[in-house]
């Protein structure tokens, strides 16, 4: 992967002078003025213009990098909602800048911005200059940057922009730069061997909005609970390709494999990392039937975590990695339950006719999303620790399976049946902004990298 | 070493017996001959070789052999991939999120006890399934105790646990890929593959 340097950064920040409409900078010293856009409305979201890039030079890949840009930066930018993105047709009546230096202020006045966010792209010997900088009303930039590197990934550079952007206007962590893993059946290989016309799944990564699309495992198995590893360098999955299930961790930056529970007897699958990347939970029937254990990213020091002749399976982590949430049939139906990660103070969380596959949020929500059983198929479900209020994501659209939060709690990407086949498709928490990421073959168990 | 190869004369010829009524009782296209007599008491591995020439009964001799080593041999023969395509071991079924063995599953596994005694060198895979309605995650889970209530079950018969490996491919794998009760009820089963002979 290709990293992109913010080559100038703070120092090319302009210091802006307070503003009289804004009575609560007028004691501040000017370097304590936020550089944070709002709208003159109250309450509501700033309106922002994010045409498209301007390219210096005129070559068709730079032209077409300019374009890609600024139009994957208006995606970006919407997918969070803090901002009120004015639509493309509307940015398209506006005269295209040539340059920082005749930006149409004017124009972009008669429709009511707040922000204005003017990029260029010049080729260099090395690939690609990316330029960016963001104005308020006062037509200051209170947000500048500089990127090389090279042209392949455009798209990197707009998600990089909007992480930047999110983090400097709002304090919140996009994930424009995150990405997501699941498997797929989409090659349509068979299994070889003793058991015929078995198709294989492969495990896949894409980035957050689809584009991307790669897999990763090519080892004509079932490949499948793949789960990004905090630094998102590593995918741990469960592997049939031993024969019985195991867990395999592929770097993916590096192109090596580990296998953390290799030896071990009994099977082992699902695959849940802790949230300092260091160990691992998973489930093993290691001891004659399934229970949760916790190890070593590296397999050494195995704990089991829960003690019961009843199913317990698919763990996941609290964002604090001291507990962790998992399945178990001990009632009689499979449960969402918590337990310490020292296996101590266990409480049964869900009381639905079928709960599986927690997901707990990242900080500042404290909730836990799941899969219901709520008719035929199945619904994803979000219950708030706090309170145990339940709120419903999906509606008996398909059967919705596997959900899992982005690393900044506000989104969730699962699995749904809606448009036909099994698929991958992303949802905001609020049930909001239902997109579909998959549409080759059948896509499922998604992750979504922190 | 003289026990072993009584006991296998033994079954051979226990075997022939069997096979003998089988191939009697259920022969519809065989022409309804009188039973012959059995062929001289078979002294190990010569009986089949040296049988053919000149038999006294020739309306006999036809009757008795070929069904029989066609039979043995198919399964003697077969690859494993042949043997699995046909197998003479059944898939044990299930009720909806139940890993409970019911009367009919347990008349099937012990039919499938005796095959695997039949064939004491076979080690096999039980593998669990599932139906497409619970989830991917919990359906490993339940898949696998679906295993090994087969294995425990198969145990209990007599079959030694190490010729007895589990998995389970929890909804991965259905039988049937519709998405009715028919479908499901074929899909939640434990599953039989011959991995050695």
């Amino acid at each position: 992967m290709k990293r992109i340097f913010p080559v100038i950064a703070a120092a090319a920040l302009l210091i802006v002078s307070a503003r009289a409409q804004q009575p609560i900078s007028t004691t501040q010293q000017p370097s304590e003025v936020s550089t944070t856009i709002s709208s003159d409305q109250a309450g509501a979201a700033p309106r922002f213009a994010v045409p498209d890039f301007i390219a210096l030079s005129k070559d068709a890949e730079t032209v077409d990098a300019a374009q890609t840009i600024g139009r994957v930066l208006w995606d970006d930018l919407s997918f969070e909602r803090e901002f009120n993105l004015i639509a493309r047709d509307v940015l398209a009546t506006i005269p295209p800048a040539t340059s920082f230096a005749d930006v149409p202020f004017d124009r972009y006045r008669e429709i009511t911005v707040d922000g204005i966010i003017i990029g260029t792209v010049q080729k260099t010997e090395l690939g690609v200059r990316v330029e960016v900088r963001l104005f308020n009303r006062a037509r200051q930039a209170v947000f500048a940057r500089e990127y090389s590197g090279s042209v392949a990934n455009k798209r990197l550079y707009a998600h990089t922009i909007a992480d930047e952007i999110h983090q400097q206007q709002r304090a919140l962590r996009g994930v424009a730069r995150s990405k997501l893993t699941f498997n797929s059946d989409r090659d349509g290989e068979r299994m070889t061997g003793t058991v015929e016309n078995r198709g294989v799944k492969e495990i896949y990564i894409a980035d957050y909005d689809g584009e991307n699309q790669r897999r990763v495992t090519t080892q004509r198995s079932l490949n499948i609970n793949s789960t990004w590893s905090p630094d998102g360098r590593s995918i741990a999955y469960t592997s049939y390709r031993r024969g019985a299930p195991t867990i395999f961790i592929s770097n993916i930056y590096q192109g090596t494999l580990d296998e953390p529970t290799k030896g071990a007897a009994g099977q082992a699958f699902l695959p849940a990392w802790s949230p300092d990347g260091t160990r691992i939970a998973f489930t093993s029937t290691r001891d004659g039937n399934s229970e949760i254990y916790v190890a070593n990213r590296d397999g050494s020091n195995v704990r089991r975590i829960t003690n019961s002749a009843a199913i317990d399976s698919t763990p996941t982590w609290s964002p604090t990695g001291t507990q962790i949430a998992f399945t178990s049939d001990r009632t009689g139906t499979p449960q969402i339950y918590i337990v310490g990660a020292d296996g101590l103070g266990l409480r049964q969380l869900t009381h639905e006719s079928y709960a599986d596959r927690p997901s707990w949020s990242p900080a500042p929500y404290n909730e836990v999303a799941y899969t219901a059983r709520t008719g035929p198929g199945n619904d994803i479900k979000i219950i708030e620790l706090a309170t145990g209020q339940v709120r419903q994501l999906t509606f008996g659209e398909g059967t919705n399976e596997s959900p899992s939060f982005a690393a900044n709690g506000r989104h969730l990407a699962f699995m749904s049946t809606r448009s036909g086949k099994s698929q991958i498709f992303t949802i905001g928490r609020d049930g909001r902004d239902l997109r579909q990421i998959t549409k080759t073959g059948n896509n499922y168990q998604p992750d979504w990298s922190r | 070493m003289m026990r072993m190869q009584r006991t296998s004369t033994t079954a051979a010829m226990a075997l022939l017996i069997l096979l003998t009524v089988i191939a009697t009782a259920c022969g519809g296209k065989k022409p309804p001959v009188a039973r012959p007599a059995p062929p001289p008491p078979a002294s190990g591995s010569s009986a089949t070789a040296t049988r053919p020439p000149a038999p006294p009964e020739p309306v006999a001799e036809p009757v008795i052999v070929p069904p029989e080593p066609v039979r043995e041999d198919r399964i003697a023969s077969s690859s494993l991939d042949d043997l699995n395509r046909n197998s003479p071991l059944k898939p044990a079924f299930f009720e909806y999120d139940s890993s409970d063995l019911s009367a009919e599953a347990q008349r099937v596994l012990t039919e499938n006890a005796v095959v695997l005694k039949q064939y004491p060198s076979w080690t096999v895979t039980i593998e669990g399934h599932c139906d497409e309605r619970g989830t991917a995650e919990y359906n490993l889970a339940l898949g696998e105790r679906r295993a090994v209530a087969a294995r425990t079950y198969l145990v209990s018969l007599g079959i030694s646990a190490d010729r007895l490996r589990t998995v389970s491919y929890g909804k991965e794998f259905p039988f049937d890929p519709g998405h009715d009760e028919s479908a499901y009820t074929k899909n939640r089963r434990a599953h039989f593959v011959i991995t050695a002979k």
